[in-house]
C-alpha cells in the first residue's frame, strides 16, 4: 500500500472569471467585427443601376419599401449604457459588501436585457420583412439575430449572478464585475452594429 | 461544490469486470481531469491523422490515373476534398495542440487543473461531436457542393460546433495561464511551451469567431434564401480561408513552444536568450491578422512603383513576420546545442523537424503567393498545408514523447523513436514537395478530374502517395510504442517532465 501525502490546497485563482469574461467578449467583439466586415464588403458589391430620371445611381442594397424603425433602435442604443450602468452599480455594491443593491442592480439589469430583446423584436415586426426576401433582409436577420443572441446571453449572467447574490453570495466580486465587463462589451459591440446595420444601412 | 478529479490514476472500486469496464468508460466520458481531457483530444486527434493520411494516399493513387483508378466516384471529390482538408486542420492541427496544452500547461505553471475544467470537458465533446458531424454530412452527400440540403446545414453546424469546442479549450488554456500561476511564476518566468500556449490560445479566441460569424451568414443563407452564398457550391469560397494559410499559422504557434521548450532540456542548460523567444513566439501571432482579415495579400509585381510598394509590404507583413517568428524561435532554440552539452533525444528531433517542415510550409505559402509564380488554384497549396500539418504532428509527437512521463507516467524507448522520426520526417516531405513539384506543372488543387497526369505528374503523385501511407505509419507506430511503454515501461518520476 502506498502512502502518500494529502495533496496541497488548491491555489486560490485570481480574478479567473473576470479574465475568462474579458477573453469571451473580446471573442464575441471578434464575431461582431467579423461579421459587420462581411455586410461593409457586401454591401459595397452590391449591384449598382441609374434611376429611371437618370439623375442618381441606386444601390440595389436595401430595397425602397424597407424602413428600419429608427426610434426602436435609437432607444435599444441608449439602453445598453443603462444596462451596463445597472451592472457598474451591481459591482460597486459587490465591493462595498451592500448586498440589498448588488442584487437589486443585477435585477434591473437583466430587466434591461429583457427590453432590449422587446426592442429587437419590435424592430423585426414593424420591418415586417420575411428572412428569405433578399440579401439585405438575410443578412439585417443574421447579423441582429447574433446581436440578440448576446443579449440573451447578457440576461443569462445577470440572472445568474443574481441569484448567487440572494443566496448570499457575499465574496462574488469577481463573478458581479465579470458581469459589468460583459455589459461594458454588449455597449460597445451594439453601437457597432447601431451606426453600420441601422444608421448607415 | 466542484469537485475536480486530478489524479493521472484514478481509478473506481467497482464490482466485477463488466461494471469496471463501465465504470472507467464513465469516468473518461465524465472527467474532468485536465489530464484526462487532454489525452482524449490527443488520442482523437492521432484517430483523425489516420483518417487525413489514409485520404491524403487514396487521393494520391486516384491521382496516378483517374481513369483506371476510380476510387472515387467523381461527384464526390470536392466533398471528400473538404473532409479531407476539414481533418488535417480541424480534426488534426488545432485539437492535437490544444489537447496537449490543457493537459501539460496547469503542470507547468504549479496549477491543479486547468481553469474550469468543465468547460475544456465540453469543448472536448463540442469538438469531437462537430467532428462527427461533419464525417456524417460528407458519407451523406452533405458539405460542399453536396446535394442533400439538409446534410449541407448539417456540415456547416459540425464546422461551427468543432470551432466552439476549440474556443472553449483555448479559453480554459489561456485563462489558466494568465491566472492560476504558482505565487511567484510571473508571467515572463512561465516556460515557453505555456507561453506559446497563450500566444496560441489568444491567436485562435480573436480569428475564429470570424469563421463562425462567416458560417452563420452562410447557414442563415443556406437554409432560407440561397441567394447571397451561392448555395451548396459556394461554401468553400467563403470558409475556404478557414482551412488553409495564414488561418494554419495560428494553430502551429504551439508546435514552436515545443522546440523551444525541449531544446534547452536536451542541451542540459538554461536558454541564454529566453526573452528573444519568447519575443519569437510573439511575433508568429501576428498571422491573426491575416487570418481575420480572410485574405492571402498576393505580392503582384506589377502597376506603379506605389503599386509594386503596397503589395511588397503586405506579402511581407502577412507572410514574412511569421516566418520571422518561427526563424527566431528556432535558431535561437539551437543557440542552446551549441552552448550546452546535447545529447540525441527523439523528442527534440521530433520537434525541431517539425518545426523545420513548418517553415518550409511557410516559405512554401510566400512562395504560393507570389502573382508571378502562377500557382493559384494549383496542388501547391495542398503541399503547403501538409507541410505544416504533419509539421505540426511531428512536433506534437515530439511534445508527447517529451511529456510522457507526465500523462503516462512512462517513458517512451528513445532509440525506437528516433527511427520513427526519421519515417516521419521523411513521409512529411513526400507527402508535400511532390505537390510543389506538380503545382508548378499546373497540377489543379481539390480535385482529380480534368488534368492529365501522365508522365513525371504520375510519379509525384505516387511519391504524394507514399508520404501519406508513411505519416499512417508513423502514427501507428508511435501508438505502438506508446501502448509498449505504458505496459512493459518502468515508471517514472511525474515531474521529471513537467
Amino acid at each position: 500500500m502506498t502512502i502518500a501525502l494529502p495533496a496541497a490546497p488548491a491555489q486560490a485563482p485570481r480574478r479567473q472569471i473576470l479574465v475568462a469574461t474579458a477573453m469571451v467578449s473580446a471573442s464575441a467583439f471578434m464575431l461582431i467585427i467579423g461579421m459587420i466586415a462581411m455586410w461593409l464588403k457586401f454591401r459595397a458589391g452590391a449591384p449598382t443601376r441609374d434611376s429611371s430620371d437618370g439623375l442618381k445611381i441606386i444601390k440595389d442594397w436595401m430595397p425602397a419599401n424597407v424602413t428600419i424603425p429608427e426610434v426602436a433602435a435609437n432607444i435599444m442604443l441608449t439602453t445598453f449604457p443603462f444596462g451596463a450602468l445597472m451592472a457598474q452599480w451591481a459591482a460597486y455594491s459587490a465591493k462595498r459588501d451592500d448586498a440589498p443593491h448588488r442584487s437589486l442592480a443585477l435585477a434591473i439589469s437583466f430587466l434591461i436585457g429583457l427590453a432590449i430583446v422587446n426592442a429587437q423584436v419590435a424592430v423585426y415586426s414593424q420591418m415586417d420583412i420575411g428572412l428569405a426576401d433578399g440579401q439585405f433582409q438575410t443578412m439585417f436577420y443574421a447579423i441582429t439575430g447574433t446581436m440578440l443572441l448576446l443579449v440573451v446571453g447578457a440576461m443569462v449572467f445577470s440572472l445568474v449572478a443574481f441569484f448567487r447574490s440572494v443566496g448570499g453570495r457575499d465574496n462574488d466580486t469577481d463573478v458581479v464585475n465579470a458581469h459589468a465587463l460583459y455589459w461594458y462589451f454588449l455597449t460597445a459591440a451594439f453601437s457597432v452594429v447601431w451606426f453600420v446595420v441601422y444608421v448607415q444601412k | 461544490m466542484t469537485i475536480i478529479d486530478t489524479h493521472v490514476g484514478a481509478s473506481t472500486h467497482a464490482q466485477g469486470t463488466g461494471s469496471a469496464f463501465v465504470a472507467s468508460v464513465g469516468q473518461w466520458i465524465t472527467s474532468s481531469d485536465h489530464k484526462k481531457i487532454g489525452r482524449l483530444f490527443i488520442g482523437t486527434s492521432l484517430l483523425s491523422a489516420l483518417l487525413a493520411a489514409v485520404l491524403g494516399l487514396l487521393f494520391g493513387l486516384e491521382r496516378i490515373s483517374p481513369a483506371h483508378m476510380q476510387i472515387f466516384n467523381g461527384d464526390a471529390t470536392p466533398q471528400l476534398f473538404s473532409l479531407y482538408q476539414f481533418a488535417l486542420v480541424f480534426g488534426v492541427l488545432a485539437p492535437l495542440f490544444v489537447g496537449i496544452a490543457i493537459a501539460v500547461v496547469p503542470t507547468q505553471l504549479g496549477a491543479r487543473a486547468v481553469a474550469f475544467p468543465r468547460v475544456a470537458q465540453f469543448g472536448f465533446w463540442a469538438w469531437l461531436f462537430g467532428a462527427l458531424m461533419v464525417d456524417i454530412s460528407i458519407i451523406g452527400n452533405g458539405g460542399p457542393g453536396g446535394g442533400a440540403t439538409d446534410l449541407v446545414d448539417l456540415y456547416l453546424l459540425g464546422v461551427a460546433l468543432a470551432a466552439v469546442g476549440l474556443l472553449a479549450g483555448s479559453l480554459c488554456v489561456a485563462t489558466s495561464v494568465l491566472t492560476a500561476r504558482a505565487p511567484g511564476m510571473t508571467l515572463d518566468r512561465i516556460p515557453a511551451f505555456s507561453w506559446s500556449a497563450l500566444i496560441g490560445s489568444f491567436a485562435t479566441l480573436l480569428s475564429l469567431p470570424v469563421m463562425i460569424g462567416t458560417i452563420i451568414y452562410v447557414y442563415v443563407d443556406h437554409t432560407h434564401a440561397q441567394l447571397i452564398f451561392g448555395g451548396n457550391k459556394g461554401i468553400d469560397s467563403f470558409l475556404g480561408w478557414s482551412l488553409s494559410q495564414p488561418m494554419t499559422f495560428v494553430f502551429v504557434i504551439m508546435a514552436l513552444g515545443v522546440v523551444a521548450e525541449v531544446a534547452p532540456v536536451t542541451a542540459r542548460t538554461e536558454q541564454p536568450l529566453r526573452p528573444i523567444v519568447l519575443a519569437g513566439l510573439g511575433i508568429i501571432s501576428t498571422a491573426v491578422l491575416g487570418a481575420v482579415t480572410q485574405s492571402a495579400h498576393v505580392l503582384d509585381w506589377a502597376g506603379t512603383n506605389s503599386d509594386k510598394v503596397k503589395s511588397t509590404l503586405l506579402h511581407s507583413l502577412f507572410n514574412g513576420l511569421p516566418l520571422l517568428g518561427m526563424l527566431i524561435v528556432v535558431l535561437v532554440s539551437l543557440l542552446c546545442l551549441k552552448i550546452g552539452t546535447p545529447r540525441v533525444t527523439a523528442s527534440f528531433a521530433l520537434s525541431l523537424l517539425g518545426a523545420l517542415m513548418i517553415i518550409v510550409g511557410v516559405l512554401g505559402n510566400g512562395l504560393y503567393n507570389l502573382k508571378p509564380a502562377s500557382l493559384d488554384g494549383t496542388v501547391f497549396s495542398e503541399g503547403t498545408v501538409l507541410y505544416l500539418v504533419y509539421g505540426g504532428l511531428l512536433s506534437a509527437l515530439g511534445a508527447l514523447s517529451h511529456w510522457a512521463p507526465l500523462l503516462w507516467g512512462r517513458a517512451i524507448d528513445n532509440t525506437k523513436l528516433l527511427g520513427l522520426a526519421l519515417v516521419g520526417l521523411l513521409g512529411t516531405i513526400l507527402a508535400s514537395f511532390p505537390l510543389y513539384i506538380a503545382g508548378f506543372a499546373d497540377q489543379p488543387a481539390n480535385t482529380v478530374m480534368g488534368f492529365d497526369y501522365d508522365g513525371p505528374i504520375a510519379l509525384w503523385n505516387v511519391l504524394t502517395g507514399l508520404g501519406h501511407a508513411l505519416i499512417v505509419l508513423t502514427v501507428i507506430g508511435f501508438v505502438g510504442l506508446l501502448i509498449d511503454a505504458v505496459r512493459n515501461g518502468e515508471s517514472v518520476s511525474q515531474e521529471a517532465s513537467a
